[in-house]
């Protein structure tokens, strides 16, 4: 299994979420879409995003929900990117995360592979 | 908004809870019947059917039961606010002037566990970005964190409707907790305990509507708005469940929009309401709708639990029926479930239950869903011949 196409991408850099922006609304989004989301307008730019960020909020998820193989416990939660539409209010993004951790700390993006049942697995992105 | 001109004259429901194989059409059937018995069984012409995860033709299936198929039968999905929405295009089709009389009647079997939706790709199961409880939770920190309501508040909440609960026959969980009972239940995902959670359940409602002009009964009631209103995106933990999202004071929340336009539309505000049934999927959720609905100021939540203003035998009784946490939560009929109880308390139905102010009973009654889509649902039901001028 195989994330869509502009949600996340690798480079020498390492992982990146793979964002859209649009002039219409000022603001970014993730993942990048054929129109922005806020504003319905077809000018979207494919940007790459900060891969790193604050949490905002987070709770540990504790037993797997329908069609998830993964381990568990795990975390999930709000991150708040650094430097992106400062000005605007920040871009929010929902995110695995580390069970346990709390509201205010700093994280970096990774990435994940996750088992999907029959086909395989998922490489996907968490904040640590 | 549907404009006002119909009156509820029936209502039946099929108690809310899990029930081996009976079917949702088997339900509903009976709950149909029961609504149309209560009615005195007029001719409907007419029949929407809110359901989540009914599948295709479940309306049909429903009134096949009773051979009363025939006419227009339409589905609705609108989330949790399904029967909601199939009631707000009932009171539309009997405002348009094109049937006297129209069946509503909400649905609904729920697969056991954390809800499943199709709402989400393969690839977000997989990723684990989906669980409802979590989202919940989420809305729940970030209510907290604005309002500086607690844990203890939270198992207040669930003490407040499970001790309604107590007296609703047609409720799955019937005993009262423990604030300490409450904290001590199983940790879900913080800071969401099991009690905090309704139990996503089985269960069928239906009500019978009639052009007002048309209905001389006394216990007939009356429609005076039903407002449906879908989300501004945005909100990251909106219930249109988007992967990015950022903060506006400006955007206003769903319910609180619906809310809005049903008190303009019915011609109330908040302290017109004599009784309220609205979304308690978690016990965070209650709390916030409180605001949304305008029944108290933001951090005014721990005050009025402090002094049973909402519980029962309080000034404004919410969630009389014990609410889902009580009752659990069938998705397609919770909403119309919420209507039946408010129609009872109107009529002074309710037994136990029974919300009264010390003789004249309760006037004004409102009742609100908020599910995913984002879908919210506000209806205000008036006793006939009451609505404010």
């Amino acid at each position: 299994m195989e994330l869509p196409d502009r949600v996340l991408t690798t480079g020498p850099d390492g992982p990146r979420l793979v964002g859209g922006y649009s002039a219409t609304s000022g603001r970014h989004h993730f993942p990048a879409r054929s129109r922005c989301p806020w504003s319905g307008a077809l000018d979207v730019q494919v940007v790459e995003l900060p891969p790193s960020g604050v949490v905002r909020w987070a709770t540990t998820v504790t037993a797997a929900p329908p069609g998830y193989h993964g381990p568990v416990p795990y975390g999930l939660g709000v991150v708040r990117l650094d430097e992106v539409d400062v000005e605007a209010g920040g871009l929010d993004v929902l995110a695995r995360l580390p069970a346990d951790i709390v509201g205010g700390a700093a994280v970096a993006l990774a990435t994940v592979a996750l088992p999907a049942g029959d086909v395989g697995e998922l490489v996907t992105w968490e904040f640590r | 908004m549907s404009r006002a001109g119909s009156v509820i004259t029936g209502v039946g429901l099929h108690p809310f809870g899990r029930f081996g194989d009976m079917t949702a059409a088997v339900m509903g059937a009976m709950a149909v019947d029961a609504a149309l018995a209560d009615a005195g069984r007029p001719h409907f012409t007419a029949a929407f059917c809110g359901t989540a995860y009914g599948g295709v033709a479940a309306g049909h299936r429903v009134l096949g039961e009773l051979a009363l198929t025939g006419g227009p039968i339409i589905d609705v999905e609108a989330g949790c606010a399904s029967g909601g929405a199939a009631l707000q295009l009932g009171a539309m089709a009997i405002a348009s002037g094109d049937h006297d009389c129209v069946l509503v009647f909400g649905i609904e079997k729920m697969p056991k566990g954390v809800i499943r939706s199709s709402f989400f790709a393969p690839w977000q199961e997989v990723a684990g970005l989906t669980p409802a409880p979590a989202t919940f939770a989420l809305r729940a920190l970030r209510f907290m964190e604005r309002t500086g309501v607690t844990e203890a508040d939270l198992a207040a909440l669930v003490v407040k409707n499970r001790a309604a609960g107590v007296h609703n026959p047609d409720a799955m969980f019937r005993a009262e907790v423990t604030a300490e009972a409450v904290l001590a239940s199983r940790r879900v995902c913080d800071p969401l305990r099991l009690w905090m959670l309704c139990s996503p359940n089985e269960g069928a409602a239906a009500v019978v509507l009639q052009r007002a002009d048309l209905v001389a009964d006394r216990r007939a009631v009356d429609v005076a708005a039903v407002a449906v209103r879908s989300h501004v995106p945005g909100d990251v933990l909106g219930e249109d469940s988007p992967l990015s999202g950022y903060e506006d004071p400006d955007r206003l929340p769903p319910s609180r929009v619906a809310a809005t336009e049903a008190y303009e539309g019915a011609g109330v505000g908040p302290g017109d309401l004599d009784v309220v049934e609205c979304q308690d999927t978690d016990a965070a959720r209650e709390l916030l709708v409180w605001e949304e609905l305008g029944l108290c100021p933001p951090g005014g939540q721990p005050a009025i639990l402090a002094d049973g203003a909402f519980g029962p035998g309080g000034r404004l009784p919410v969630n009389p029926s014990g609410g889902l946490l009580s009752k659990g939560e069938p998705l397609g009929a919770s909403a119309l479930g919420q209507v039946v109880e408010v129609v009872r308390q109107l009529r002074g139905e309710a037994g136990p239950r029974q919300v009264g102010d010390g003789g004249r009973g309760p006037q004004v009654g409102l009742a609100h869903v908020i599910g995913r889509g984002a879908n919210a649902c506000v209806t205000i039901l008036c006793r006939r011949k009451t609505m404010v001028q």
